[in-house]
């Protein structure tokens, strides 16, 4: 088990809390909510150690596109890249509805 | 029913599976996963926690009336019952029965997707499944405490002893009850007792249509969100004695078979089925 954590710059507000997942194998929970700054913070707890640079690289990949002050919070049970993605675009779908 | 039309109830997550069974609209969650209620010992294992540690707790309303659905999450660490998750389940249980002590009744569901305790958490997962055993048979003294069990992990361990109090048991032909479940059994005693790879034999002993046909579960439905909300709402009329005040009957019935010589499922149909336990 591993944890990581993530900042990136922020530009939009977020209003309210989006649950999706769940911590099954190959996928994950993600638990996003307002943050308490004007910044985006990712705390990723996985059960897969050492693919640090692979998180790096799917979460630069979503904020490329998603600019909310999200607090985000990752329980990953070893889900690929692709999941993560999906996982994330879901719950910013959710929270445009 | 055509495939067309039917809306799979086992392929839905816990949380999904409590709001099909209440009434549309009334679904309220309690301790939810932003409380961040999760096991304070798996993460010291190396095991990841999950915001809610596995059960939903959900209130709403169940053909009017006030209910509370417990849905276990069966893809979270097999569905198993840790000190969080177990005292989610008792203590939504307890308060139920406050409730109805009151003269307030609240319909309680268990949708049951679990191996039973949690052996990470082990006597703490124990300890909270015998007060959830508890909370049951002190509740269905006044309201009917329904179990279902819809499949993919099946109900075993210390909480198949939580279905078998129930009030009335739903299942569908892809769940599975059991006291051991097949990998545990081919583990302990050997594959010539049963290979936990041969689908055809495990459900053909603790399939859910055996466990009707048996009279070890009440109602057999299709895997239809429509037909397992149906199922339910029809268990709140019924006011039958919950299957475990039988004893004599089952006492009776074990005595009977020569565990040398144990029946085959089709036997036990004989044996059992043509006797209704109540």
């Amino acid at each position: 088990m591993e944890q990581l954590k993530f900042s990136y710059p922020a530009r939009s507000p977020v209003a309210r809390r989006v649950h999706v997942g769940v911590v099954g194998s190959g996928d994950l929970e993600i638990l996003l909510e307002p943050s308490a700054d004007q910044q985006a913070h990712v705390t990723v707890t996985t059960s897969v150690a050492g693919f640090a640079v692979v998180w790096r690289h799917v979460l630069d990949r979503f904020f490329s596109r998603f600019d909310g002050a999200a607090a985000i919070e990752i329980n990953d049970a070893g889900a690929t890249p692709g999941v993560v993605l999906l996982r994330l675009e879901q719950a910013a779908e959710a929270l445009r509805e | 029913m055509s495939f067309r039309t039917r809306q799979s109830f086992i392929e839905l997550a816990a949380r999904a599976r409590a709001r099909a069974l209440l009434d549309a609209g009334t679904f309220r969650e309690l301790l939810g996963p932003f409380e961040r209620l999760k096991s304070p010992w798996l993460a010291l294992q190396g095991i990841v926690p999950q915001a809610d540690d596995g059960v939903v707790v959900a209130r709403g309303r169940i053909d009017g009336a006030g209910a509370v659905v417990l849905a276990i999450e069966g893809a979270y660490q097999g569905g198993s019952i840790g000190e969080v998750s177990g005292a989610k389940i008792a203590g939504a249980l307890e308060l139920a029965l406050r409730d109805c002590e009151r003269g307030v009744r609240v319909r309680p569901v268990l949708v049951l997707e679990t191996g039973g305790v949690r052996l990470q958490e082990a006597n703490l997962g124990l300890a909270s499944i015998a007060e959830i055993h508890a909370a049951i048979v002190a509740l269905r003294r006044h309201v009917p405490v329904i179990g279902v069990v819809a499949g993919v992990v099946g109900c075993f361990g210390g909480m198949a002893l939580a279905a078998a109090l129930c009030s009335c048991l739903i299942v569908t032909r892809q769940a599975r009850l059991g006291m051991n479940g097949p990998e545990v059994i081919e583990q302990e005693a050997g594959i010539a007792e049963l290979d936990s790879g041969d689908g055809q034999e495990i459900w053909s002993l603790m399939g859910g249509e055996q466990r009707v046909a048996t009279g070890l579960a009440d109602v057999l439905v299709e895997d239809d969100c429509t037909s397992i909300a149906a199922a339910v709402r029809r268990a709140f009329a019924g006011g039958a004695p919950p299957r475990s005040e039988a004893i004599e009957l089952f006492r009776a019935r074990l005595a009977a078979i020569d565990p040398q010589q144990p029946p085959t499922p089709a036997e036990l149909r004989a044996l059992w089925g043509r006797e209704v336990a109540r």
